[in-house]
Order: structure tokens, then C-alpha cells, then sequence
């Protein structure tokens, strides 16, 4: 087949457009949300006691008393621009947490990542293998149990298991100032691992259903047929069949993440993402609330846009088709 | 399939044959029974009574008089456990209609006149997705303050875009089949025709869906409570617990354990009994 490399392009132009508008979409309702919500956000940050005067004097200085169109615009404009608004906690520019936050979370969500990717596809594909018997059964349903557990109770059995009976690992991610990376990835294991959980069963489950329809193709027959081992079959057809699934579930599990962080993060002690949107809910801290809610929604834009790229470079039918 | 050939009784009784003989049912059906026995007669089911302090006998550990040991305040944690149910088992499931009655509707309307307005929902539907369901339900409440009220409102409108999802592609299916130009021609209304002759042959599916909001619905409360934006204190639900005792988790096991172990077998039970019931209306 002739690589049509102007259909590629405007597929993957097609799919940033789409993550664009729905990015936008997104702005609007964490902005409404933020601001049209609470009714009167003085009020709501400064507490039913507050003066009445103080709390117009609040909504004029930040700006919440002007029409919502000129706010919106304000926001989003500057927004895009790396400008995120000041906290009303902090009195600062919300963007440097934001960014460190974000930082600290995607090294939490990729050590998750690299545990159970493999992980995920080695158990799909050893159920596969086994399709219909009893280990088959009880690795799905497993899987399926694990990921429906909260994040809290798993990293509470976690903790317990690892922390305090066997005191193999820290029980916060508070690692000491200026720890080497080393020591991070010490100290993010435990708390990467109700994710792990979590996760392992949709991977699992994808990875699966990939190789039983792999395995069930006529190539597969074909190969096999032609007289190559099992294993090279394993590795050259069904494998790289199986994984293009996977690849896409792994990306929307991304989004997902975030909520997941909220609770691990704010149980162990780590100033990611999660834990920013947590505190700015509890102290009603808005514009670090929206910043940080319309990052997620951004990263997880991003994530979909990156796995239509990933599975274009894997997949020659999609590089001309959609 | 042999559905097509098979009248409407006797599919009906094959799945109740499938139902009775699926382990998987069965088994959720009884943990979940167990835990709404629980919420419903807990005050009576409880040895002791689970608000009654005792300072002398705080953070005992599990004995005879106490199977689950004691909490800071002495509480007898197995009585905790038990009436712990409550609160749950009453928001999720609230939270759940209130979703699946406005989502059903909203996806017969989208699914049925498309257009524009299907468009324009689809469209949010998929920008809510975006966002993990926990963060969306931390900032609604952050805006509107905590109660077991705005709990159910706001799970309820979450999950209303995504049940309507579910819905509409099922409305879609059913639009291309000859009963629904057939009611058109007779003259009946776009609202008959959604909610008399669509409504009945999506239910199946909307039950699954609602099995399956309704295990989301349980970890979203027990997360939420756990972080303090859903269920309140002093109700002795399982999350709000362990966010008070956590911290004493390198001593009092006992004290986060039974509470944890309550909330992963309801979620795992809702999770069985949404798992059977697929494959019974798979039959």
C-alpha cells in the first residue's frame, strides 16, 4: 500500500482540531463552573459571617463582579498565554504551582506507567493463552475486582502490607530535600501502586481481547501454516496486532489518572496535581482550582492527540483511512 | 442467536435460568443483599451501640467483647461497620436514579431528533469526559458546599452526559428498525414514540448501564467521603473512618482494616452483580 502522506496529515489535523474544540468546550464549563457555581464567590470564599462590604470589595478586586463574557475572555486569553490568574490563597501567580504540581504528578503517573504496561500485557496476553479455562477466568475477574476497589482502600491494605508489617518501603512520598532520583523512585513506588492496581485490569483485559482476535486472524493461520515457530508468530503477528488496542486505552486511562491522584496524592503527603486541585477546592481558592482542572483536561487532550499519532506510525490502515 | 426464533416467555424464562445458575450473580446478589440488610437494620443487627463513647476502653484491640476492637473514642468498631452501610447504600443509589432518569431521557431526545442539538450535546459529553469524574465532582462541590444532597445532585448530573451516551447509541439502533417509521406514519408524537415504543426496547440496556453507574457511584461516594466532600460526620460511613483513623495506621490496624475490607467487598459485589446481569441480557 502507497503511504499517502497528505491523508496523514489531515487525519492527525482532523483529531488536533477535534481535541482543540473540545479543550474549549472544557474552559467553558470549568469557567462557569468556577465562577457562575458558587453564586457569589466573595461570599463563598469569605464565609456567611463576613461583612457585606467586604465581600463587594473582594468580588471588585478580583474581578468577579464584571460581566461574565468580559471575565471568560480575560481568563481564557490570558490563560493560553501561560497567565493562569493569581490565587486568593497564595496572593501569587497560580502558574509556577501548577507547573511544579504537574511536574511532581507525571513522575508519580509515569512510574505507574512503566509498572503496569508490561505488567497488563504480559497478564492479557498469558490469559489469552488460556481463553476459557479457569486461570483465564480468574485473571479477568481479578482484574475487574481490583479496578473497581477505591484508590484509598488499596493503598491502605498497600501501606499496611508494605509499610508497616514488612517496612520495606516509606509510607509517604516526602522523600528529603535534594534526593537523588534514585530515592524519589523509592519513595514513589508505594504510592504509584494502588494506580498499578487499578489499572492492571483494563490493560489486562484489552491486551487480551487483542490477542484472542489476533490469534483467531487468517495471518496468524497463514504464518503458522508456513511453518514459523510460536514464538516468532507470537512476536511478529500477534503481539504487534494485540498492542495497537492497548496503546489507546493506555491514553484515556491517562485522564482518568487524575482523579485517582486527588486521593493518592493527598494520602501521601505529595504536592502533585491531585493534591493542588484538593487543597484549592478546600480553601475555595478558584482560580488555582480551575487552572489546575483545565490542566488535567489539557494534559488528557494532549494524551489522545499523541495516542492517534502512536497508533498512525503502528497502524498503516489508519495512516489512510477515518 | 436463537433469539429471533424464540417467543418473548420463553427468553424471558431462559434468562431467569441463566440467572439462577450464573456464580457470578448469585455471589454479588448476596454480598450486596448482606449490606442492605445491614443499612436497613443495622441499629437492631449491632451488638453494641455504635455512637456510644467509651474513654476507657479507647483503640482496643480486637477481643471477645469487642470482635473488631475499639476506635479513639472507644466506639465498638463491628457495630461502626455494620451501620456504616447506610449512608451509602442511600446516596449512591439515589445518585444513580437521579442520573439514570435524566440521562435516559436526555439520550431518547438526542438519539431520537439528532440534528443540531445531538451535535451540540455530543459535543459537551465528550469535553466532560475529558475529566476524571472525582475532579469534576471536587469542584462542583467546592462551588455549592458539601451535603449528602449536593452529593446526589452532583454524581447525578455527572452521570446523566454519559448514561445519555450509552442511551443514544442504543436510540440510534432501534431508530432504523420498521416500528419506529411505523408509530410515525400512525401519527403519534416524538415524546410517545421515545418514551412508548423506543423506551421499552432500550430498558435492557439501561439496566446494565445503571448496574454499572451504580458500582462508579459507590467508589465515587467512599472517595469523596474519604476526602471530606461526601458523606459527613457523625455518620459512621466506612470512608469517613478511615480519613480519621489513617494516621494511626502503624498501631491501631484494626482500626482502618474492617472499614476498608466493607467498602472493596460492596464495590466487588455491585461489580459481580453488574458482570452477571450482562451476560443475562446477553442470553
Amino acid at each position: 500500500m502507497r503511504l499517502d502522506r497528505s491523508a496523514v496529515a489531515r487525519f492527525l489535523a482532523k483529531r488536533a482540531l477535534l481535541s482543540l474544540a473540545t479543550l474549549a468546550i472544557l474552559s467553558v464549563i470549568v469557567f462557569l463552573g468556577g465562577q457562575l457555581l458558587p453564586g457569589d464567590v466573595g461570599r463563598a470564599v469569605l464565609g456567611p459571617l463576613a461583612d457585606a462590604r467586604a465581600v463587594a470589595l473582594f468580588n471588585h478586586q478580583v474581578g468577579v463582579d464584571r460581566p461574565l463574557l468580559v471575565q471568560y475572555w480575560e481568563w481564557i486569553s490570558h490563560f493560553v498565554l501561560g497567565d493562569m490568574g493569581t490565587s486568593f490563597t497564595f496572593r501569587a501567580p497560580v502558574a509556577p504551582f501548577v507547573g511544579a504540581a504537574l511536574v511532581n504528578s507525571l513522575k508519580l503517573a509515569g512510574l505507574a506507567f512503566v509498572l503496569v504496561v508490561p505488567l497488563g500485557i504480559a497478564g492479557g496476553v498469558w490469559a489469552a493463552l488460556r481463553v476459557g479455562r479457569f486461570s483465564d477466568r480468574a485473571l479477568v475477574l481479578l482484574g475487574q475486582s481490583l479496578g473497581v476497589v477505591p484508590e484509598f482502600i488499596s493503598s491502605i491494605v498497600l501501606i499496611l502490607i508494605f509499610g508497616v508489617w514488612l517496612r520495606w518501603l516509606p509510607m509517604s512520598a516526602d522523600w528529603p530535600e535534594g534526593a537523588g532520583w534514585l530515592t524519589q523512585v523509592r519513595y514513589l513506588i508505594l504510592p504509584s501502586l494502588p494506580l498499578v492496581l487499578v489499572f492492571f485490569g483494563y490493560v489486562a483485559r484489552v491486551a487480551r481481547v487483542g490477542t484472542i482476535e489476533a490469534l483467531d486472524a487468517d495471518y496468524t493461520r497463514t504464518a503458522i501454516l508456513k511453518g514459523l515457530t510460536m514464538s516468532q508468530v507470537m512476536r511478529r503477528h500477534v503481539l504487534r496486532n494485540a498492542l495497537l488496542p492497548t496503546i489507546t486505552v493506555v491514553a484515556s486511562l491517562l485522564g482518568y489518572l487524575a482523579g485517582g491522584l486527588v486521593v493518592i496524592e493527598t494520602l501521601f503527603h505529595y504536592r502533585g496535581i491531585g493534591a493542588l486541585i484538593y487543597a484549592a477546592a478546600r480553601a475555595k481558592d478558584f482560580p488555582m482550582l480551575e487552572a489546575g482542572v483545565l490542566t488535567v483536561g489539557a494534559v488528557y487532550a494532549l494524551a489522545s492527540v499523541l495516542a492517534d499519532l502512536l497508533s498512525a506510525a503502528l497502524n498503516p490502515r489508519l495512516r489512510v483511512g477515518a | 442467536m436463537s433469539e429471533g426464533t424464540a417467543a418473548p416467555r420463553s427468553l424471558a424464562r431462559e434468562r431467569w435460568r441463566v440467572a439462577l445458575r450464573s456464580a457470578t450473580l448469585l455471589t454479588g446478589l448476596a454480598i450486596l443483599g448482606f449490606w442492605v440488610v445491614c443499612a436497613l437494620f443495622g441499629a437492631r443487627i449491632a451488638p453494641q451501640d455504635p455512637y456510644a463513647d467509651n474513654l476507657l476502653a479507647t483503640l482496643a484491640p480486637p477481643s471477645a467483647a469487642h470482635l473488631f476492637g475499639t476506635d479513639q473514642l472507644g466506639r465498638d468498631i463491628l457495630s461502626r461497620v455494620i451501620i456504616g452501610a447506610r449512608d451509602i447504600l442511600i446516596v449512591a443509589p439515589l445518585a444513580t436514579l437521579l442520573g439514570t432518569v435524566l440521562g435516559t431521557s436526555l439520550g431518547l431526545a438526542i438519539g431520537y431528533l439528532r440534528g443540531p442539538l445531538d451535535d451540540l450535546v455530543s459535543r459537551v459529553i465528550e469535553a466532560v469526559q475529558a475529566l476524571p469524574l472525582v475532579i469534576v465532582a471536587l469542584m462542583a462541590l467546592a462551588a455549592v458546599g458539601t451535603s449528602n444532597d449536593t452529593v446526589v445532585l452532583v454524581i447525578g448530573f455527572v452521570f446523566t452526559p454519559l448514561i445519555a451516551r450509552t442511551v443514544r447509541s442504543a436510540v440510534l439502533v432501534e431508530s432504523d428498525l420498521d416500528y419506529v417509521p411505523a408509530a410515525r406514519l400512525r401519527g403519534d408524537g416524538a415524546l410517545a414514540i421515545m418514551f412508548i415504543e423506543i423506551l421499552p426496547n432500550v430498558l435492557p440496556i439501561v439496566a446494565v448501564e445503571m448496574t454499572v453507574r451504580l458500582g462508579y457511584a459507590i467508589f465515587f461516594v467512599a472517595s469523596l467521603s474519604f476526602i471530606g466532600f461526601g458523606i459527613q460526620p457523625p455518620s459512621a460511613d466506612w470512608g469517613i473512618a478511615i480519613a480519621e483513623n489513617y494516621s494511626l495506621i502503624g498501631s491501631y490496624w484494626w482500626t482502618v482494616v474492617f472499614d476498608a475490607g466493607a467498602t472493596a467487598s460492596l464495590v466487588i459485589g455491585v461489580n459481580l452483580v453488574t458482570d452477571g446481569l450482562a451476560s443475562v441480557f446477553e442470553t
